[in-house]
């Protein structure tokens, strides 16, 4: 690997994925899910009663490029709790049936083996909006 | 587009030892279940990653518009 030191796109998604402790990289945003895949990661987030920030990755091609490599993980929704990746929508759905995903965001593991509902409830924190660092 | 059968062939070469059951309507949408004790000890991340690494550069979200994936040990 070389050194890219003029990367701010790369920097801003860095920052982001450290400051926030619960963060999706999806398609659209949590009130307007644009695919399934972000729109049952939304719901099962929403179902353990989970904060998020949410980054829509539609919002300029260069983010989901960008994050993909940072992340070494093709595919989207993409989410990270305190700065690790826990996966995408399979392995975020599999973890919420398992009770698995309460337990690494620390909420109470009730919600465990509940269906997940049709559609997700807004998001409580507005979307970040990386591609407005871009230059 | 790829086959569903095909799409499982290019997982059981990528992965040695590994059984995949991959299902798609479309040939473009694909669902696979991939047990290999190749992902013994390995992170659900690590496990994924070991699938999608079998498929190029754009192939997933290309050609391959979807893998929805379960992984499993055995």
């Amino acid at each position: 690997m070389t050194d890219q030191p003029e990367n701010p796109l790369r920097d801003a998604l860095a920052d982001a994925i450290s400051s926030n402790e619960v963060i999706l990289f999806m398609k659209g945003s949590p009130e307007q899910p644009m695919c399934g895949f972000s729109a049952r990661t939304c719901a099962a987030l929403t179902a353990t009663e989970t904060e998020f920030a949410a980054v829509d990755v539609l919002a300029d091609p260069r983010i989901r490029q960008e994050l993909s490599s940072l992340s070494n993980w093709p595919t989207i929704p993409q989410l990270f709790v305190r700065g690790e990746l826990v996966g995408g929508a399979d392995i975020v759905g599999q973890m919420y049936e398992s009770g698995e995903l309460a337990a690494v965001l620390g909420a109470p593991a009730t919600a465990g083996s509940d269906p997940l509902p049709e559609t997700a409830e807004p998001g409580s924190a507005p979307p970040l909006q990386i591609e407005n660092r871009l230059g | 587009m790829p086959t569903a059968d095909e799409v499982k062939a290019r997982i059981e070469s990528g992965i040695p030892g590994a059984e995949a059951e991959v299902t798609s309507d479309d040939n473009v949408h694909f669902s696979a279940r991939v047990v290999a004790t190749e992902f013994a000890g390995l992170s659900l991340v690590d496990q994924h990653r070991l699938v999608y690494a079998i498929f190029g550069e754009g192939e997933l979200g290309g050609s391959i518009h979807a893998l929805a994936l379960t992984t499993e040990t055995q």
